[in-house]
């Protein structure tokens, strides 16, 4: 019952307070970059959300057996490596196994690869301390929080699209714009859960 | 010897993930369609979308299945045509095409109905009251196809829009964006066509458009290769049929047939 309660406390930290776009601002690239329509943005979601929980499945205990204590500072160069070699795998076990799912994720999967939130989720997960179980959930918590965020931004700028906006403030100013507001009020957030 | 345990550390890592890939690669490789990817080379590869389908590799796909022509890609032109019907082994039949806009209208020619200072695009006119032109068949003049356009074939001219037939790869793109549906495809060594939809009866097409048809039959009557109807009262000019005698410009007194 207990880590029940904990896990349940880590799916929501990770989706709201610490959203990892909104309030951790990592993942910037797709969240401005795919979020103009509401299917695109989650298609890539989804991508994201699967490959950071299987990351964390193999980079947690690389760093914990391997790394821990004493190569520490590998961390970052190793889990780039596993994570780049997991995104190809899972493209082509994918593309073998479930040929609708490869087709709908299409470019999305491969350029997850360089996704500073891919990378952010398994790093934390170590700098918490995290176990594994809890690594796993936070990671799902981090990319359903990225799914929320997505689609709430496509939303916005759906309605940009069809408002009046000044000349000068077109395009990427008031994308930025308006994903700086939506950040602040996930701040309202912060509140809940610590 | 810290920092060589670190490298090999490293080393192994990649190199465990590398064989795992290669194997992957080599075990679970899905058969691809030896005719697609074929296909998919004689394609230019600008993924530009004109064929209708996801990208080059989507269209590659199509027609190694035989669901799509193989004379659909537009920047390919006859090049890519002629590459993948001598890799399916067929003939293209397809004569090439160009766009046209069936109307003749103008400012001038068809009055407004009201004033209108919304959106400027046709797409958005048209949800008022079928646009602002006396006309409700017209071209409403805000180019929605020349913005459609990829090839810069169509431009703006008094507020009509002007087709450039040399520049013209009909595409197709322009013939979904027109609102009024004006623009069809029609072989590019046409001889006669027709610059007018109007559907309604006569008199209130008179009073529409001073460049319209107004069903009066001459043409067909006085065409001998039979290739011009009369249907919902608007004449349609059968290509196949059409020997371009030029019989139907000289009896059209509303000047709709050029």
């Amino acid at each position: 019952m207990n880590s029940l309660t904990s896990i349940a406390s880590i799916l929501l930290a990770a989706i709201l307070t610490n959203n990892m776009v909104l309030s951790k601002f990592l993942g910037i690239c797709p969240f401005l970059g795919v979020s103009k329509k509401t299917g695109t943005a989650f298609s890539m979601s989804i991508a994201v959300t699967l490959v950071m929980v299987v990351a964390t499945a193999v980079t947690w205990p690389i760093y914990t057996y391997i790394l821990y204590p004493k190569y520490t500072y590998l961390e970052t160069i190793v889990f780039i490596l596993v994570i780049a070699a997991i995104v190809q795998l899972i493209e082509i076990v994918l593309k073998r196994y479930i040929k609708p799912v490869y087709q709908a994720l299409g470019i999305y999967l491969p350029l997850i690869t360089t996704n500073c939130a891919v990378l952010g989720i398994t790093m934390l997960n170590i700098t918490n301390e995290m176990n594994y179980l809890e690594s796993l959930f936070n990671a799902l918590g981090a990319g359903l929080g990225f799914m929320l965020a997505m689609i709430l931004f496509a939303g916005v700028r759906g309605r940009i699209e069809s408002s009046n906006i000044p000349e000068f403030m077109k395009g990427l100013p008031i994308t930025l714009v308006s994903a700086a507001l939506v950040s602040l009020s996930f701040l309202g957030f912060a509140g809940i859960g610590g | 010897m810290e920092i060589l345990i670190a490298v090999i550390i490293v080393a192994v890592i990649g190199l465990i993930a590398g064989v795992g890939l290669s194997l992957a690669s080599k075990y679970m490789a899905v058969p691809s369609d030896e005719k697609q990817e074929k296909i998919r080379a004689v394609l230019p590869g600008a993924n530009c979308g004109a064929c209708g389908y996801s990208g080059c590799d989507g269209y590659a796909a199509a027609v190694a299945s035989g669901e799509a022509e193989p004379d659909k890609c537009a920047p390919g032109g006859a090049a890519a045509a002629a590459g993948i019907s001598e890799i399916l082994g067929v003939e293209i039949v397809n004569e090439p095409k160009v766009a046209f806009i069936a109307c003749g209208g103008s400012c001038s020619a068809s009055k407004a109905k009201y004033n209108y200072s919304g959106v400027q695009s046709c797409a958005g006119a048209n949800m008022l009251h079928s646009g602002p032109l006396e006309c409700a068949y017209g071209c409403i003049g805000f180019g929605d196809c020349m913005r459609a356009c990829n090839f810069g074939a169509i431009t703006l001219k008094d507020s009509r829009p002007v087709i450039c037939e040399d520049k013209c790869v009909a595409c197709g793109k322009c013939v979904k964006a027109c609102p009024k549906a004006l623009i069809s495809l029609i072989p590019k060594e046409h001889k006669t066509t027709v610059r007018c939809s109007n559907r309604d009866k006569g008199p209130a097409v008179v009073k529409a458009c001073a460049v319209s048809c107004i069903a009066c039959r001459m043409c067909e009557k006085n065409c001998e290769a039979g290739a011009v109807t009369v249907k919902d009262n608007i004449a349609v000019i059968d290509y196949n049929l059409c020997n371009g005698c030029g019989k139907c410009k000289e009896v059209c007194k509303r000047g709709v047939i050029i």
